[in-house]
C-alpha cells in the first residue's frame, strides 16, 4: 500500500506490516481487519435471517443457530465495532492534534495484536468443538452449562483481544493530554478528536469490569469456582451486573467516536463551523459520565425491585438530553449552510433521522414497567440496532469514506459510495422498522423458530428481504475499494477542501506526520489559515531532528503467546504444555523488551531539507 | 539526543519525568491504575456479595486468624516505604542507595509472598477450605490471589529492572522505568489495607 513496501516486494512489506509501531499503519491494520470481522459478522446475520425467513424453517439447525447467534453478536462488537473505531482514532487523532506519533507506539501495536489474536482465537472455536452458544451476553447460568469448549473460547478470546482494547484506551488519552501541537488547546480540539479521548476513558473503566466477569466466567468452567452456582452458594445476578457495567459504558464507547465522525463530516460539507462547539463537548462528557449509572436498565426484569428500577430508569432518560443537544446542534450546523451531498455528508444526514428514532425506542425501554413487555422481544432487537446500525456503522462508514484519501491517498468513487448508502439504508429500514412490530406483537429475540399463523410470516420475510439489500450494499462497498486501489489514482492532501489539521499534509502522510510542529490559531486551524492567511499552518517550531521509535516484533510474539496458552488453559491435562509454552513466549517477549534498551532513532535535519514537499506546510 | 538519555551524571531533579518519554509513561501509568482500581472494585463487590454464602465449607470468622496477617500488613507497607527511600535517593541520583532499599523492598515482598501461601496452604489443609468449597471461597482466593498475584509480578519487575540496570546508573531512559515500578508497588499495597479490612477485619468482626 505505501511506496516501500510496493518497492521492497511482499515479503518485506509483511514483515513491515508485523513489526509496524506507526499508528497509520496500525490504523490501517485495525481497518482490515474490522473489515475481515464485519463481513464474518455480515455473514452470519445474513445465515440468521434466512433461517427466519419463514415460519418452522429447517435451514440450520437449533444448536447451530445458537452458535451464530451468539458469534454475530460479539463479533459485530468486539471485533468489528471496536477495531475500526480504532482504525479511525490511530489514522485520525495524532494528526488532528498535530502530533509524530501516539504516546506509546510500541503499545499501540502490542494493543492491536491483542486483539487480533483475540478475535481468531474466538474463531477457531468453529472448528474445536462448536462456537460459544450462550447469546453475545453470555447470562449465567446458562454460560456455565454450555456444553463443550464454546463458552470458553468466548471468555478466553474476548479476555485477549479486552486487554489490547484496554491498552488502546490509556495509549489515546495519554496521547491527547501530552502529545497535543503548540495553540492546540483542549477547547482547540476537533470533535473527533474530543469523543476518541471521551471513549478512551470509558473504556479504562469500563473494560475492567468485563475483564473480571470473564475471569470469573473462566474459573467457573475451567478450575470449578461457584461464582454463578446457586448450589454452592454462587450467585448467577453478579456476572449479568458485572457484564453491563462495562457493557452499556460499551455502547457509548462505540457511539460517541461515531458522533465525533459526523461533527466532522458535517462543518466540512455545510461549509460552516460546527454550531455549539463548546456545548458538545460538554453533551460528550455528560454522556460518558450518566453512561456509567444506567447499566441496571438492561436489568429492569431481574427483580431489582421499585426503587432500584426507577432510579436506573430516570437516569437512563436522561442521557436523551446530552443526546438530543447534539442532534439540535448538527441540524443547526446544516441550517443555512451550503451543502455539498457528497457520500460522506450523505451518510451524516440519513444518520441524524435514523438514530433519533433509536434514541426514542431508547426512551420507551426505559420506562421500567413498560419494559417488561419489550424485553427480550424484537422490539429490544430493532432498538439496538438502529443506535448500532443507524448510529456507529454508518458512522463508521462515513469516517472510512471521509478518511480513507488520508489514508491512501486515494479517493473512493463517489458514485459507488452512493449506491453503497441507498441499498444499505433502505435495506436497513426495511430489516429492522418491522422488527419493532415483530416485537411488539411477542415475538422473542434469540428464539431458532416461530410458528406460522400467528401474524409473523410476512413480516419476517420483509426483514429479511432488507438485509438482502444491505449485503448487497456491502459488496458494492468492496467492489469499490477493489477497484479504487487497483487503480490507484492519487488525490491532493485536501480533496474535500475541510478545515482540521490532518487534511493541511500530504495524502499519505510522511511517516513523521509534521516536519515542523505546526501552530494552531484556533478552532478549525486550517479553515482559519485558508480564510485569514495564506491557506497553509504555519510552523510552531524551526526545522530539526525528528525522533521516531523502531519497530517491533514484540508485541506480535507476546499476543501469539497469549493466544497459545490460551489453549491450554482451556483443555488442561497434557495442554498444560502449551499454557507453559505460551505464558513462557509471553514472558520472554516482556523481558526481552525490558532487557534491551529500545531508544528509537532520528531523522536528521539535513535529510528533511532534502525531501521534496514539505511535511507541515502542505 | 539518544546518547543523553543513556548518560548518569548531571541528572535534574525529576529524572523519571524529564523527557517527553518519561512523562508519558508516567501519566499513561496513572490511567492504568486507575483501571486496576475499578478491577479491584469490582472483585471487592463479588467479594462482597458472596462472603456470606460458605455453602457447606467454613464461615469467614471461623478461618481467620488477625495475627498473622496483621504481620502480614505491617510488612507489606514496610516495604512500600522503603520504596519510598529507594525513589528519594534516585532523584539524588545515588544509584547504590537506590538498589540497596529497592533490595529490602524486594526482601520484604516476598517475605509477605511467604506469609500469604502458608496462610493458603494453612486453610486449604487445616480446615478443608479450597478454591472449589464454596461461592465463598472462590471469591476469597480469587479477590486475595489476584492480589498475590500482583505482587508476585511487581517483584519480578523490580528484580529484572535491579539486574538489568546493576551495571549502569541511574539514567533518563530507565528513571521512568523505576519510578512506575515504585507506583505499581505502592498501588498494590493500598490494595491490601483494603483487603485488610473488608475480607480480615469484617471477616472477623462484621
Ligand atoms: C437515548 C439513548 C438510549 C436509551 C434510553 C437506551 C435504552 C436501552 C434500554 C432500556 C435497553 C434494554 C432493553 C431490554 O433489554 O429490555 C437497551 C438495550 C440495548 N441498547 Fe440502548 N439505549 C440508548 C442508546 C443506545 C446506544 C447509543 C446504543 C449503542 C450504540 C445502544 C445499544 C443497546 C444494545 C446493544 C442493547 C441490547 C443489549 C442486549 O440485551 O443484548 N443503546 N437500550
Ligand atoms: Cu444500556
Amino acid at each position: 500500500m505505501s511506496a516501500t513496501a510496493r518497492k521492497a516486494g511482499f515479503g518485506a512489506a509483511l514483515w513491515d506490516y508485523l513489526t509496524t509501531v506507526d499508528h497509520k499503519k496500525i490504523g490501517i491494520l485495525y481497518l482490515v481487519a474490522g473489515i475481515f470481522f464485519f463481513i464474518l459478522g455480515g455473514l452470519e446475520a445474513m445465515l440468521i435471517r434466512i433461517q427466519l425467513i419463514s415460519p418452522n424453517n429447517e435451514f440450520i439447525s437449533a444448536q447451530f443457530y445458537n452458535e451464530v447467534l451468539t458469534m454475530h453478536g460479539t463479533t459485530m462488537i468486539f471485533l468489528a465495532a471496536m477495531p475500526l473505531i480504532f482504525a479511525l482514532m490511530n489514522a485520525v487523532v495524532p494528526l488532528q492534534i498535530g502530533a509524530r506519533d501516539v504516546a506509546f507506539p510500541f503499545v499501540n501495536s502490542l494493543g492491536f495484536w491483542l486483539f487480533f489474536f483475540g478475535g481468531v482465537m474466538l474463531n477457531v472455536s468453529w472448528f474445536v468443538t462448536g462456537a460459544p452458544d450462550a447469546g453475545w451476553t453470555a447470562y449465567a447460568p446458562l454460560s456455565i452449562f454450555s456444553e463443550g469448549h464454546g463458552v470458553d473460547f468466548y471468555a478466553i478470546g474476548l479476555q485477549i483481544s479486552g486487554f489490547g482494547t484496554l491498552m488502546g484506551g490509556i495509549n489515546f488519552i495519554v496521547t491527547v493530554v501530552n502529545m497535543r501541537a503548540p495553540g492546540m488547546t483542549y477547547m482547540r480540539m476537533p470533535l473527533f478528536t474530543w469523543t476518541a479521548f471521551i471513549a478512551s476513558v470509558l473504556i479504562l473503566f469500563a473494560f475492567p469490569a468485563l475483564t473480571v466477569g470473564l475471569f470469573m466466567l473462566t474459573f467457573d468452567r475451567l478450575f470449578g469456582a461457584n461464582f454463578f452456582d446457586p448450589a454452592m452458594g454462587g450467585n448467577a445476578i453478579i456476572w449479568e451486573h458485572l457484564f453491563w457495567i462495562f457493557g452499556h459504558p460499551e455502547v457509548y464507547i462505540l457511539i460517541l467516536p461515531a458522533f465525533g465522525v459526523f461533527s466532522e463530516v458535517i462543518p466540512t460539507f455545510a461549509k460552516k463551523r460546527l454550531f455549539g462547539y463548546s456545548s458538545m463537548v460538554f453533551a460528550t462528557v455528560l454522556i460518558a459520565f450518566l453512561g456509567f449509572m444506567v447499566w441496571a436498565h438492561h436489568m429492569f426484569t431481574v427483580g431489582l425491585g421499585p426503587i432500584a428500577n426507577s432510579i436506573f430508569a430516570v437516569a437512563t432518560m436522561a442521557i436523551a438530553v446530552p443526546t438530543g443537544i447534539k442532534i439540535f446542534n448538527w441540524l443547526f450546523t446544516l441550517w443555512g449552510g451550503s451543502i455539498r451531498l457528497t457520500s460522506p455528508m450523505v451518510f451524516a444526514l440519513g444518520f441524524i433521522p435514523t438514530f433519533t428514532i433509536g434514541g426514542m425506542t431508547g426512551v420507551m425501554l426505559a420506562s421500567a414497567a413498560a419494559d417488561f413487555q419489550y424485553h427480550d422481544s424484537y422490539f429490544v432487537v430493532a432498538h439496538f440496532h438502529y443506535v448500532i446500525v443507524g448510529g456507529v456503522v454508518l458512522g463508521l462508514f462515513a469516517g472510512i469514506i471521509y478518511w480513507w484519501p488520508k489514508m491512501f491517498g486515494t479517493m473512493l468513487n463517489e458514485k459507488l459510495n452512493h449506491w453503497f448508502f441507498w441499498l444499505f439504508f433502505i435495506g436497513f429500514h426495511l430489516t429492522f422498522f418491522i422488527q419493532h412490530f415483530l416485537g411488539l406483537m411477542g415475538m422473542p429475540r434469540r428464539y431458532w423458530k416461530f410458528l406460522p399463523d400467528q401474524g409473523l410470516d410476512l413480516f419476517n420475510l420483509i426483514s429479511t428481504i432488507g438485509a438482502f439489500f444491505m449485503a448487497v450494499g456491502t459488496i458494492v462497498f468492496l467492489y469499490n475499494v477493489i477497484i479504487t486501489q487497483v487503480k490507484g489514482v492519487k488525490v491532493s492532501g485536501d480533496p474535500w477542501d475541510a478545515r482540521t489539521l490532518e487534511w493541511a499534509i500530504p495524502s499519505p502522510p510522511p511517516f513523521y506526520n509534521f516536519k515542523q510542529e505546526p501552530l494552531v490559531r484556533g478552532l478549525d486551524p486550517l479553515w482559519i489559515e485558508k480564510t485569514e492567511g495564506n491557506g497553509k499552518i504555519q510552523p510552531a517550531t524551526p526545522l530539526g531532528d525528528i525522533h521516531m521509535p523502531n519497530n517491533s516484533f514484540v508485541p506480535f510474539m507476546m499476543s501469539l503467546g497469549l493466544f497459545i496458552a490460551g489453549f491450554g488453559v482451556m483443555f488442561q491435562g497434557t495442554y498444560w504444555v502449551l499454557a507453559v509454552i505460551g505464558f513462557g513466549i509471553t514472558a520472554g517477549s516482556m523481558l526481552y523488551r525490558s532487557f534491551k534498551d529500545d531508544l528509537g532513532y532520528h531523522v536528521h535535519k539535513e535529510d528533511l531539507e532534502d525531501e521534496k514537499g514539505d511535511g507541515s506546510n502542505g | 539526543m539518544a546518547d543523553d538519555m543513556l548518560k548518569s551524571d548531571n541528572l535534574p531533579q525529576n529524572p523519571e519525568r524529564a523527557s517527553l518519554e518519561g512523562r508519558n509513561k508516567f501519566m499513561g501509568f496513572w490511567f492504568f491504575l486507575g483501571g486496576e482500581t475499578v478491577l479491584f472494585a469490582s472483585l471487592f463487590g463479588t467479594y462482597l456479595a458472596l462472603r456470606n454464602s460458605p455453602a457447606e465449607g467454613p464461615t469467614a470468622s471461623e478461618i481467620f486468624g488477625l495475627e498473622l496477617v496483621f504481620i502480614m500488613t505491617i510488612v507489606l507497607l514496610t516495604s512500600s516505604l522503603t520504596s519510598v527511600y529507594a525513589m528519594y535517593h534516585m532523584k539524588n541520583g545515588d544509584f547504590k542507595k537506590m538498589q540497596l532499599w529497592l533490595g529490602i523492598t524486594v526482601a520484604l515482598g516476598f517475605t509477605f509472598l511467604g506469609f500469604e501461601i502458608y496462610e493458603f496452604y494453612h486453610y486449604v489443609h487445616g480446615y478443608h477450605f479450597g478454591y472449589t468449597t464454596s461461592a465463598f471461597s472462590s471469591a476469597f482466593y480469587t479477590l486475595v490471589g489476584f492480589h498475590g498475584g500482583h505482587v508476585a509480578f511487581g517483584l519480578a519487575w523490580i528484580i529484572s529492572l535491579m539486574i538489568r540496570n546493576a551495571k549502569r546508573g541511574i539514567n533518563l531512559y530507565n528513571a521512568p522505568k523505576f519510578y512506575i515500578a515504585s507506583l505499581y508497588w505502592h498501588f498494590i499495597d493500598v490494595v491490601w489495607v483494603f483487603i485488610f479490612t473488608v475480607v480480615y477485619l469484617m471477616g472477623k468482626v462484621g
